[in-house]
C-alpha cells in the first residue's frame, strides 16, 4: 500500500470540509435545496446519501477494472448510472418496508438519488484521481460525510429562518441561496487547514 | 397538426425561456449552473453542451416512447442520455480540449442533471418527435441564458471583462463573487430581483384594470 493512514485521514478531510461536495463542488444541489425545510428529513436524505455513496463509490471502482480489462473505458458513464439505479432501487425498498414514515417524508429525492450528481460525481473524481482501493474508500467516506454536514448545518438554519420575518421578495428560495451563501463562506476558512 | 390543449410550436419552443425557466422558475438542474458560471466562456460551453444533449435526447426518446415498457421507461431514458452525453464528452474532449478541461467532470454529470431526465419524463414521453425536438431546445435555450447570465456577471464583477474583453478597470472587482460562496449570493440575488420585477408588473396590471 502505497499511502499511510495520516494521509488517507487528510484525504478524508480536505474531502469532507474544504472540498465540500454541497458548498464548494456543487454538486447534489436539487436534494440540497430541495429536501432542507426540516432537519428530519434532511437527517433522513444524508443517511440515504451515505449508503448509495459509499456501495457505488466501491463498486465502480472494482467494476472500472473489468471496463479496462475489456478495453470499454467509454461506457463508464453509462455503466456507472445503472449501477447508482439499481441500488437506489433497492434502497427504496428496503426503506419502504422498514420505515415507513420515512419514506413519506423522503417522498420524490428518495428515487432522485439516482440523478444526485453527489453520487457520480464522486465516482468519476475517484476516477480521474486514480485513486486506488484504500484511497477511494476514504474520500468517499468524508465526500458523504461532508455533505451530510453541510444538509444538515443547512436544514438547521434553514427550519430557524422559516419563522423570522424576511423582506417579501426573498422570502423562499431567494433567502436559501443566501444562506447557503453565507455557510459557504464560512467553509472556505477550511481552505487554510489544508495546504501541506 | 391538431392539439387538444393548444399547445402550438412557437409556445412549445419559447416555454422554457423565461415562464417555464428551468433555473429561475423550476429550479432543477443547479448544479453546473454554480459550479461552471465563473467565467462567460465556460458558461457558453456548459449551457451548449447540455442543449445538445437536451435536444437529441428528447428527440430520440420521443421516436422510441412507445415501444418503451412503461416501468422501466426510466433506466431506459437515463441509458439513452447517457450515450448521448458520453458522445458529446469524447467530441468535446476531442475538439475543444481546453473547454473539456476546464469544465471537467460536469460534462459527464450532464447524465445526471435533471433537466434532460425531467423533460423526457413531463414532455418527450407524452409528445411527438418534432414538438418534443422544440421543447428541448426551447428548455436548453432557457438554461444557456441563465447560465450565460450568471457566467457574464461573476467574470465582469471578477476581473472586470466579459470573454476576456475588457470593460471597466480592478476598482469595481468583487473578490468574492468568483469564489464558490459567489456563485449562490449571484444566483440569490437575481432570484430577488426576478420576483421583484414579477410583482412589480403585477401590481402595474392590476391598477391597469382597475382604472378601466
Amino acid at each position: 500500500m502505497n499511502a499511510n493512514f495520516g494521509e488517507l485521514f487528510a484525504l478524508m478531510f480536505s474531502a469532507m470540509l474544504v472540498y465540500n461536495f454541497l458548498l464548494s463542488r456543487f454538486l447534489g444541489m436539487c436534494s440540497f435545496f430541495g429536501v432542507s425545510q426540516k432537519i428530519d428529513t434532511a437527517v433522513g436524505m444524508s443517511i440515504a446519501v451515505i449508503f448509495v455513496m459509499v456501495v457505488s463509490g466501491i463498486s465502480a471502482w472494482l467494476l472500472n477494472l473489468l471496463l479496462i480489462a475489456w478495453n470499454v473505458e467509454f461506457l463508464q458513464i453509462l455503466v456507472f448510472v445503472l449501477v447508482i439505479a439499481a441500488l437506489v432501487q433497492f434502497i427504496e425498498i428496503f426503506v419502504k418496508k422498514t420505515n415507513p414514515v420515512l419514506y413519506n417524508a423522503l417522498g420524490i429525492y428518495l428515487p432522485l438519488i439516482t440523478t444526485n450528481c453527489a453520487v457520480l460525481g464522486v465516482v468519476l473524481l475517484n476516477l480521474n484521481q486514480s485513486y486506488d482501493l484504500m484511497q477511494t474508500i476514504f474520500n468517499t467516506v468524508g465526500s458523504a460525510l461532508g455533505y451530510a454536514l453541510a444538509i444538515i448545518l443547512f436544514a438547521s438554519i434553514r427550519e430557524r429562518l422559516s419563522i423570522d420575518e424576511l423582506p417579501p421578495v426573498f422570502e423562499g428560495m431567494p433567502a436559501a441561496f443566501i444562506t447557503a451563501f453565507v455557510l459557504s463562506m464560512g467553509f472556505m476558512a477550511f481552505n487554510g487547514m489544508i495546504k501541506a | 397538426m391538431a392539439n387538444q390543449n393548444g399547445e402550438t410550436n412557437l409556445s412549445v419552443l419559447t416555454a422554457g425561456w423565461i415562464k417555464q425557466n428551468p433555473t429561475f422558475v423550476q429550479v432543477l438542474g443547479l448544479c453546473p449552473v454554480l459550479a461552471v458560471s465563473t467565467s462567460a466562456d465556460n458558461a457558453l460551453g456548459m449551457g451548449l453542451a447540455t442543449l445538445g444533449v437536451l435536444a437529441i435526447s428528447n428527440l430520440f426518446i420521443s421516436f422510441v416512447r412507445n415501444i418503451i415498457p412503461n416501468e422501466i421507461r426510466i433506466p431506459v431514458y437515463i441509458s439513452i442520455i447517457a450515450a448521448f452525453v458520453t458522445m458529446v464528452n469524447l467530441l468535446m474532449h476531442g475538439y475543444t480540449y481546453d473547454l473539456w478541461v476546464s469544465l471537467g467532470i460536469y460534462i459527464p454529470l450532464i447524465v445526471v442533471n435533471c433537466i434532460p431526465l425531467g423533460r423526457a419524463e413531463a414532455f418527450a414521453s407524452k409528445h411527438g418527435p418534432w414538438k418534443s425536438f422544440l421543447d428541448g431546445v426551447g428548455m436548453g435555450i432557457g438554461f444557456l441564458g441563465a447560465i450565460m447570465l450568471l457566467g457574464i456577471t461573476r467574470e465582469l464583477f471578477d476581473s472586470g471583462t466579459i470573454f476576456g474583453y475588457h470593460i471597466w478597470s480592478s476598482a469595481y472587482d468583487v473578490f468574492v463573487v468568483a469564489l464558490p460562496p459567489g456563485a449562490f449570493l449571484v444566483i440569490g440575488l437575481y432570484m430577488g430581483l426576478f420576483r421583484y420585477i414579477g410583482k412589480v408588473r403585477s401590481q402595474k396590471k392590476a391598477q391597469g384594470d382597475e382604472s378601466k
